[in-house]
Order: structure tokens, then sequence, then C-alpha cells
């Protein structure tokens, strides 16, 4: 099997994992064909016998940086980035049960480590390496990110935040 | 059981059963004792449950035509040096010949004139490459052999790099490009002055036998072009005028059929 055919097979991961990344599904898919196409034109850098998923997440991470970057540019990508600085949905009010919109206000790098860990399965040295971050930082994140998820989930965090507005 | 320590990685770790049996055990005999700390990993798995079953369904989509085709052969042409070398040759000529290098499946060129797309695809090649300082080849004239070995390979044909010293231009060296037809040998040569020409040389449908020197102007990129029974060739400058250019175009086909 060839290394076009070895990424056609990862295409539905990709997809699966650009669409939590992201939300929404045409935006996914942008991403996705971004980094299909980077990696192809990259494809020298892969190195033979290392793991071909790890090196396309990789890819896949950097063109999203590159994203963010590029069309949010007040938006940082720090660890601890401000909750609120994701638009709050229309009308969530007290209440954030909805999965889609609790993975949307996590911040962006805790996000990226929970869903490879949880979607993709990856090992805990494989995230490190695709986000070029050390094996103790995937952790905390980890940690992290599943906390303020079971807060959201409970309705707390958001309470506690939108009391004042309300 | 309070000797035993358990850390938060290990917390996690144990959330995704990624502990051994060892560590594991000792992590559920510690949450036993602690029903708050249970409660909490038991709900970060129900949502790393909710979260599988949110989307991994996306797996089983059908997967989108643009991001097969984004794997396609062509697109390995360095598409962002096309798009620069484009503003390059600076001309508007986007409705004539029909910029194919995006359209992802091989197809046979719309125009009836398959040479005049050769000497547009060539024009573009030498606006891309010919301004490189540092990388203009990918394999040098010092491994002279070793390029035309391998051209050669990879068109099927086999190839010569004319030498243009008596013209005043030697071989600095070639790349491989992606074509209409297959692969295309790209040749750069470069005078004393430091001007650049580059020899396009890809295979022919069968069919082409030959044809007399042609000539296009693509922006300030001058081509010959012609074709000798199996190979179409299309030599670019956009740094000396007409008249010279032909010069060594003649040069080329010459040293080509002795």
């Amino acid at each position: 099997m060839n290394e076009a055919e070895r990424l056609v097979d990862l295409i539905p991961r990709l997809r699966r994992y650009a669409r939590a990344l992201v939300g929404d599904r045409a935006a996914a898919d942008d991403l996705v064909q971004d980094t299909l196409e980077r990696a192809w034109a990259k494809l020298h850098l892969y190195r033979q016998g290392t793991d071909l998923r790890a090196w396309l997440f990789t890819v896949m991470h950097n063109v999203h940086v590159n994203r963010v970057r590029a069309t949010r540019p007040m938006e940082t990508l720090e660890d601890e980035m401000p909750e609120l600085a994701q638009r709050p949905a229309q009308g969530d009010g007290l209440l954030v049960r909805d999965l889609d919109r609790a993975i949307a206000r996590l911040p962006a790098d805790q996000r990226a480590v929970l869903l490879l860990v949880t979607l993709e399965e990856m090992s805990y040295e494989d995230v490190a390496r695709a986000l070029a971050i050390p094996i103790g930082t995937v952790m905390s994140r980890l940690s992290r990110a599943r906390e303020k998820l079971r807060l959201m989930m409970l309705g707390q965090a958001a309470a506690a935040k939108l009391k004042v507005v309300k | 059981m309070s000797e035993v320590q358990i850390t938060e990685s290990e917390l996690q770790a144990y959330t995704d059963g990624r502990l051994d049996a060892e560590r594991g055990a000792a992590v559920e005999a510690w949450l036993a004792a602690r029903p708050d700390q249970a409660e909490r990993i038991t709900e970060y798995r129900r949502i790393a449950e909710e979260l599988r079953a949110t989307y991994d369904p996306v797996l089983d989509e059908p997967v989108p035509a643009r991001l097969t085709r984004a794997l396609s052969a062509r697109t390995r042409w360095p598409r962002y040096a096309a798009v620069a070398a484009w503003f390059a040759i600076g001309i508007a000529i986007g409705g004539i010949a029909g910029w194919q290098l995006h359209e992802a499946r091989p197809r046979a060129p719309l125009t009836a004139d398959v040479g005049a797309v050769m000497a547009h695809r060539a024009a573009i090649a030498h606006a891309t490459y010919s301004p490189e300082v540092r990388h203009p080849v990918e394999v040098g004239a010092d491994q002279e052999a070793h390029l035309v070995a391998w051209l050669s390979k990879r068109l099927g044909a086999p190839l010569r790099a004319p030498k243009l010293d008596a013209a005043g231009y030697s071989l600095v060296g070639g790349r491989l490009l992606p074509g209409d037809n297959g692969p295309v040998a790209h040749f750069m040569y470069q005078s004393n002055q430091g001007t650049r020409i580059t020899l396009y040389v890809r295979t022919e449908a069968v069919g082409n036998r030959e044809t007399a020197f042609r000539y296009a102007k693509e922006g300030n990129v001058r081509v010959f072009y012609w074709v000798d029974r199996k190979l179409g060739y299309a030599l670019s400058s956009a740094e000396i005028g007409k008249d010279d250019l032909f010069k060594v175009a003649n040069a080329v086909y010459q040293q080509l059929n002795p």
C-alpha cells in the first residue's frame, strides 16, 4: 500500500477529529482538505517507517494553528484562555449541557489533547509529539480539559461565570 | 491505604484504561475509599463515551470527493508557486488556455493546440524556477549523468541535456515536474551574466510527429516550442530577446538531432 492509499484510509479519522475540533462541518472539511494538500506536498518530509497517522495529525495541528492565527488574530492559543473568549452560544443561558458547545468552550489546546486521546485513542507520547509539547503538559491539559467539561456538563461553571451578567 | 500514592496523571491514565493491571488495581482500591473521586472519574468516562458516540458516526460518512482529490498526483505540483508564477507572468490570459492545474483529474487540454498548452506550462515553470537563487534545481550539473538517467527513467524515454556552451550557456541542473502526459523534465541553463533559460521536455501522445518551431510570449517569458517524435520541447527565457532565444533553440535542436 503506497502512501497515497494510506492517506486516503486516514481521511475519515481526520474528519472525525476536525469535526470535533472546529464544530462546523464545512469548516472541518476545509481543514481536512488543507491538511491533505499540505501533507501531500510535504510527503518527502515524512520519514518512512514512522507512524504516518501521528505525522498526519501533526500536519493537521500545524495547519489548524496557522489558520486560527490567520483568521482570529486576537485569539491566543495560550494554555489558559479566558473561558468566555469563545462566543457563548445564543440562548444557552446558565446551563451548558450540549456536549458540542461544551467542547467548543474548552481552551483550544486542551480541546486538542482531549480529542486526540479520546477520539483517536492516541498514546500520550504520540499526542505530545503531534502537538510538540512535553508529555507532562499533555497530562495536565487532559486533566484540566476533563474537569472543565465535567463542570460545564454539570452547569456549574457556566452558572458561576454568567451570574453577574444576568 | 493512605500510604499508596496515586497521581492525577495515573487517574487520567486509569480513565483511559491505560494502566497495567497492578497500578489499575491500586487506583481502584484508592477510589473505593474516595466516593467523590470515584464519581469524578466515572463522569470523565461517561463524557468520553458521549464524545465517541457524538463524533464516531463521522467515520461512516462518505468522504467528499474534494478530499480525495487533494491527494491526486497533480496537486503535488507546487500550487502556491504556480499561483505566484501567474502573477509573475503578469498578464490576463486566464480565459485563454484555462488554468488546469487546479483541476484534479487528468484530462485532455481544452484547447486544440496541444503545443500552445505546453508552451504555457513551460512559461509558468520558467517563471517559477528561474528566479530561484538557492534552489533553482533539484539535481545540479555536477551530477549530470545521474540527473539525465533519473529523468530519462521517469519520462520513460532516453533524454539528453544538450550542451549549450557554444551559445554561452552552461547547465545548472534539472528537476522533475508533473505534466499533462506524465512527468516532465526541466533543465536549467545559465550564462556568465546570470541570465537563465529553461528547457522543458515532455513525452508526447502517440500521433504527434514533428512540428516546426513555434513561438509564444506569455507576459515577459518568451518560448520556442516544437515536437520531435515522442518528445515535446519548450525553451523559455524572460531575459533574452526572441532572436537570441531562437539561436539557442536551434542549437538545442541540432544537438538532439545530430
